[in-house]
C-alpha cells in the first residue's frame, strides 16, 4: 500500500548534476519524519518537489492523498494541502502578522474576514504569540517570526507540513521555541516532514528518520536504531562529525 | 528700455494671465490623462515582460526597447501628420495623448519589472505554497511592495510626462506653450513665456522635491 505522500522514482536535475537519483518513499498519515544529511545531498530539493516549488524529470511521481503533483489546475488544489515552513520565514512584510496568517484561507478558501481573523488569532496563541497580531513581521525575532509563518501555514488546515529547515537560520536561544510549537504540532497528529540539522529534535520526535547523501535516500528507520545504531558507513561518518564537536 | 518693463511687464501679464490659464488647464489635462494611461499600458507590458509566453515577452521587449528610443517629437508628428494617410485622423490632443502615452508606458513597464523583480523569490514561494494563484500572488503579495519601491521613479516619469506635454504645441493643440507663444505675438513682448516657464516650474518643483525627499528616505530605510 502506498503512503499519504507517496513518491516514486524522484529524479531532478540541474544540467549536468543529478540532485535526485531516483527516491522512492511513502508517508503515512500522521507521521513525523525527519530527513537528515550533509548539505547538498538533495534534502531539501526532495521535500521542495512535494508541492512542485522544484520541478522534477519526467518518469518521477509524487502523489499526495492520492492527487499527483503535475503543473496545472490540481496543483494548487494540492498545495492548499501542503504546508511549508522556509528557513528564511518568508513572512509578507507589507502585512501584519494576523494578516499574514488570513490571507491564504481568505483567498484560496474564500473565508469570511471575521472567522479568518479569529482562526487567526486562535492559531496565534496556540503557537504563543497572541500578543504580537497587530504588529508587522520586521518588529518580531526571528523565532517569533518563524513561529507566525507555522501559524501561517496551519492556517490552510493542511494534511501535511513540511518543514525546510526551519531553525538553520535563527539564533541560538530561539531554536528551542520553534522546536517547542514543531513538537506540539506532532503530538496533535499532523503528518510531518522535516529536514533538519537538530539530532535532539529528530531523536525525541521523529516517527522515521531519512539519512540522505549524494541525491539518494541511504538508511532508514526510527531513530532509536538510525541515529544510534546506523548500519552505513555513510551515516556514521556523517552522524560521527555532526555530533563530535 | 527697462528690463522689467521687457520680461515681466505687468500690464502685458495682467491681460495675457487668462490666456495662459486656460493652456495650463489644457497641460494638466494631457498631463493627467498620459500619466494614468502610461501606467496602465506599463503594467499591463510589464507583465507580458515577464510572464507572458516566449514570443510575447519578446515582442514586448521590442516594443518597450522602440519607444524608449524614439524621440517624442518625432513619434507625435508621426501620429499627427502621418497617421491621417492611413485614414486615421486624431485630434491634437488625442494625437499628443497617444504619443504620450506610448513612451511613457515603455518607461512605466521598465520601472514596474524593476519593482517586481526586487521582490525575494521566497516570497512567491511562499505565495505558491499557500496556494495562490499567480494573480492572487501578484495583487495581493508582490505589487503592494513593489509598489513602495518603484513609487520615486514612477514619479520622475510622471514629472518628465508633463513637461513633455509642451511638444503638443507643435500640433497645435492650445497647451501653456502655445498659448503663451500666441499671447507673446498678441502683446509683442515675452512676458507671457516668462510667466508660463514660472508655471511649469510652480507645478513640478514640489515633485521633484519630493522625489528627492522619497529617495532620500529609502536609502536610509535600506541601510
Amino acid at each position: 500500500m502506498s503512503g499519504f505522500v507517496s513518491i516514486r522514482n524522484l529524479r531532478k536535475s540541474y544540467g549536468q548534476f543529478e540532485a535526485l537519483k531516483g527516491i522512492d518513499l511513502d508517508v503515512a498519515k500522521g507521521e513525523v519524519v525527519c530527513i537528515i544529511g550533509p548539505s547538498g545531498s538533495g534534502k531539501s530539493t526532495l521535500i521542495r518537489c512535494i508541492n512542485r516549488l522544484e520541478s522534477f524529470s519526467q518518469g518521477s511521481e509524487i502523489r499526495v492523498d492520492g492527487i499527483p503533483v503535475i503543473t496545472g489546475r490540481a496543483l494548487a488544489k494540492v498545495r492548499a494541502e501542503v504546508g511549508m515552513v522556509f528557513q528564511s520565514f518568508n513572512l509578507f512584510p507589507h502585512l501584519t502578522v494576523r494578516e499574514n496568517v488570513m490571507l491564504a484561507p481568505r483567498r484560496v478558501r474564500g473565508t469570511s474576514r471575521a472567522e479568518a481573523a479569529a482562526q487567526a488569532d486562535r492559531l496565534l496563541a496556540r503557537v504563543g504569540i497572541a500578543s504580537q497580531a497587530d504588529k508587522y513581521p520586521e518588529h518580531l525575532s526571528g523565532g517569533q517570526q518563524q513561529r507566525v509563518a507555522i501559524a501561517r501555514a496551519l492556517a490552510m488546515e493542511p494534511q501535511v507540513m513540511l518543514f525546510d529547515e526551519p531553525t538553520s537560520a535563527l539564533d541560538p536561544e530561539m531554536v528551542g521555541e520553534v522546536l517547542d510549537v514543531m513538537r506540539d504540532l506532532a503530538r496533535t497528529g499532523v503528518t510531518m516532514i522535516v529536514v533538519t540539522h537538530e539530532m535532539g529534535f529528530a531523536s525525541q520526535v521523529a516517527d522515521r528518520v531519512i539519512f540522505m547523501d549524494g541525491g539518494q535516500i541511504v538508511e532508514q528507520g526510527p531513530p532509536s536504531q538510525v541515529l544510534s545504531n546506523p548500519q552505513e558507513t555513510r551515516t556514521r561518518n556523517f552522524l560521527g562529525a555532526v555530533l563530535n564537536h | 528700455m527697462d528690463i522689467f518693463d521687457t520680461f515681466l511687464n505687468a500690464e502685458v501679464m495682467r491681460r495675457t494671465f487668462p490666456m495662459l490659464l486656460q493652456g495650463l488647464w489644457i497641460t494638466l489635462q494631457l498631463g493627467a490623462a498620459s500619466i494614468v494611461a502610461g501606467l496602465v499600458l506599463g503594467l499591463g507590458l510589464s507583465m507580458l515582460r515577464l510572464y507572458g509566453p516566449a514570443p510575447v515577452r519578446f515582442l514586448t521587449r521590442v516594443y518597450i526597447d522602440i519607444f524608449r528610443s524614439i524621440p517624442l517629437l518625432v513619434l507625435l508628428i508621426i501620429v499627427y501628420y502621418a497617421l491621417p494617410f492611413v485614414g486615421l485622423r486624431l485630434s491634437p490632443f488625442v494625437s499628443a495623448m497617444t504619443a504620450l502615452t506610448l513612451v511613457s508606458g515603455a518607461y512605466t513597464a521598465e520601472i514596474f519589472r524593476a519593482g517586481i523583480e526586487a521582490i525575494p523569490k521566497g516570497q512567491f514561494e511562499a505565495s505558491a505554497a499557500l496556494g495562490l494563484s499567480g494573480r492572487q500572488t501578484m495583487a495581493d503579495v508582490i505589487l503592494p511592495q513593489a509598489v513602495k519601491i518603484v513609487i520615486p521613479p514612477l514619479t520622475n516619469n510622471s514629472i518628465n510626462v508633463v513637461k513633455d506635454t509642451a511638444l503638443a504645441s507643435v500640433v497645435a493643440m492650445p497647451d501653456l506653450l502655445k498659448q503663451a507663444t500666441q499671447a507673446q505675438a498678441l502683446a509683442a513682448n515675452p512676458t507671457p513665456l516668462i510667466v508660463a516657464a514660472a508655471i511649469y516650474v510652480a507645478f513640478l518643483w514640489p515633485l521633484v522635491a519630493l522625489v528627492s525627499r522619497m529617495e532620500r528616505r529609502f536609502a536610509a530605510r535600506r541601510r
